[in-house]
């Protein structure tokens, strides 16, 4: 019987089995922000355990509140900023250099096909779209993680997605994922890693693919992980061109990392792109999943372009193709947030961040900010917000707010007219 | 080790989500005590009232739900916010991954029960009290003259965590 990218990935990491079943793994990449690592700094300390496993295996980065809206979040930006200095953490990343951290460590180069990553984080999935076994972890978790390096994970089981058919114009890895939600429902994949394979997936680029890593979780799995290849391998090329010869090479060793054609799944599930239309939630659960066209005429108070889901350059210039020279409703606050100040910076270049200023967006640095409703664009009782985030719980974006999750191109058509929009009407 | 169980409060609803146990404006917080006022403060149940500070929630020790509970966000705020309200079990259909290692790591318990069980649990009237009995691994609820005895099985790594008090103390020993 053949093996599973994660069988693989779990079996060169295996540092313990405690109980049958249950599998202690030697953690590759400790991920860190200013929310969920304070509490677990302060811990440690109270316990005279302040001691880092590895600091080279750790990175930091102050992300979700930043810059800080007042002195709590201030202080959490002061625990993280002073540890990373005590404990020598060169991969720490505060003002001017922070971003979204499913964004900014990719571009870091610091995942790697292969890798295990943990970070006391849910979307931390998001780092599976490199062919590595990346999930969120609680703070006790991450507690052990930055002192010992390691992680206990239940042996994993794989569900299977195989994408095939032709990507509609319009339709793009957003809807791909709300639509697959929709079909697995908020626990369909609780235990699982999601594979995503086949043709549709195997041509994406890597944005794409972390957009449906991304988003596992919220069909309940521990992970989304995609086959590493050449267009991983490209994406690293910066990082890792004194290790191989050429792309080509690296793609090649990476093979090892690629499941087996018998490997075992607890369940395929074919999805055929061909007929799919722009997809939106509706409600307060992620799985509450319909056509965008379903929902048109329906009402927006704010449009929101960011997040760890969709606040990629690329997301910034599929957005953009339908804002440019268009003015945003009257009746609509629209807020870019580039998810780092490198695709900020890209975006300055390439003319993005004037097509969206002289639209009436207003652009934020980068940060999570209102994706989980702490700042920068928080909603008001009874307010609607079309997000490209990943979320759309009852108050995520603010009490008694509603959130419409969807593509970047359906977020900037919403912009447009003030109420839910098939994007396609843009596109000629 | 630890005794588990005590009064219990129901909350009829799949799906909770760690938003709802503890809402994120809360994540500013770095002591658990300050999370305790705000367990469960915006939980919406359809059509059924639901107030978190009611007197059978005050006295709670032991949460009985549906599916899929604390999934959404990893944060383990969410089961420290049950812990400083001296939650100590919380039985339901089934839980989110993260949800349900946080509890374990923090050496409380998560059961997981059938529907049927949980129906039967849920048809209890009347003030109810679970006590949970960890080496046969089984549970007694009662309430008044009724009596609803299930069985459940613990993974046995988790059964490890809660022996030792944690992941941080297991870890700690063996890693
Ligand atoms: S952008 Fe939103 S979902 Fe992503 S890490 Fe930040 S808060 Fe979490």
């Amino acid at each position: 019987m053949g093996q599973t990218i994660t069988e693989k990935i779990f079996a060169a990491h295996l540092r313990d089995t405690p109980t049958s079943g249950n599998m202690v793994l030697d953690i590759d990449v400790i991920m860190c922000h200013e929310i969920t690592t304070p509490i677990a700094i302060m811990d440690l300390m109270e316990k005279g355990m302040d001691r880092v496993c590895d600091p080279s295996r750790i990175k930091a980065v102050i992300d979700h509140v930043t810059p800080p809206k007042d002195s709590k979040t201030a202080a959490q930006a002061k625990i993280m900023r002073d540890w990373a200095r005590r404990h020598n953490i060169k991969d720490f990343f505060d003002i001017g250099r922070n971003g979204v951290c499913h964004a900014l460590f990719p571009e870091k180069g610091f995942i790697r096909p292969g890798n295990t990553v943990i970070m006391g984080d849910s979307h931390t999935c998001t780092h599976g779209a490199f062919g590595a076994f990346a999930a969120g972890v609680g703070t006790t978790d991450l507690e052990v993680g930055i002192l010992k390096g390691v992680c206990a994970f239940r042996a994993p089981k794989s569900l299977k997605i195989e994408a095939v058919g032709a990507l509609p114009k319009g339709v793009v890895a957003k809807d791909i994922i709300l639509n697959i939600i929709k079909q697995l429902t908020v626990n369909g994949g609780t235990d699982m890693v999601i594979e995503f394979c086949g043709p549709v997936i195997d041509a994406m680029n890597m944005s794409s693919r972390m957009t449906l890593c991304n988003m596992a979780v919220e069909a309940g799995a521990t992970s989304g992980v995609c086959q590493p290849d050449l267009t991983t391998a490209q994406y690293l090329w910066p990082f890792i061109k004194d290790e191989y010869a050429s792309p080509e090479a690296a793609s090649e060793s990476f093979a090892c990392w690629r499941s087996d054609a018998d490997a075992h799944y607890e369940r395929v599930l074919t999805l055929d792109v061909s007929t799919l239309a722009p997809q939106v939630t509706f409600g307060f659960k992620p799985d509450n999943v319909k056509d965008v066209s379903e929902l048109e005429g329906s009402k927006v108070d704010q449009v929101y372009i960011g997040s760890c889901t969709n606040g990629r350059i690329e997301d910034i210039r599929e957005a953009a193709a339908i804002i440019k020279g268009k003015t945003i409703a009257a009746s609509v606050r629209g807020i870019l947030v580039p998810a780092t100040p490198a695709i900020y910076s890209q975006a300055l270049e390439e003319g993005l961040i004037k097509i969206f200023m002289d639209s009436g967006f207003c652009v934020l640095n980068p940060t999570c900010g209102a994706c989980l409703g702490m700042s920068s664009g928080v909603l008001a009782d009874g307010e609607v917000c079309a997000s490209t985030t990943n979320r759309n719980f009852n108050g995520r974006m603010g009490k008694g707010g509603m959130v419409h999750l969807m593509s970047p191109a359906s977020a900037a058509a919403a912009a447009v007219t003030g109420e839910i929009t098939d994007p396609r009407r843009f596109l000629n | 080790m630890k005794q588990f169980g005590g009064p219990a409060a129901f909350i009829d609803r799949n799906d909770i989500n760690t938003d709802e146990i503890i809402p994120a404006k809360y994540l500013t917080e770095i002591t658990k005590k300050a999370l305790a006022p705000h367990l469960l403060e915006d939980l919406h149940l359809e059509g059924q009232q639901f107030d978190p500070h009611s007197a059978v929630m005050q006295a709670a020790q032991v949460l009985i739900t549906r599916s899929n509970f604390g999934c959404g966000s990893s944060r383990e705020h969410a089961v420290w916010a049950l812990e400083v309200n001296d939650i100590n079990v919380v039985i339901g259909e089934s839980f989110a991954r993260i949800f349900r290692q946080n509890m374990f790591n923090c050496g409380i318990l998560a059961v997981e029960l059938s529907k049927a069980d949980l129906d039967r649990l849920f048809a209890l009237k009347g003030q109810v009290t679970v006590a949970v009995d960890l080496a046969a691994e089984k549970l007694t609820a009662t309430s008044g003259d009724a009596t609803v005895e299930c069985a459940f099985s613990l993974n046995a790594f988790d059964k490890k965590l809660i022996g030792a008090g944690g992941w941080l103390a297991f870890a700690d020993a063996n890693y």
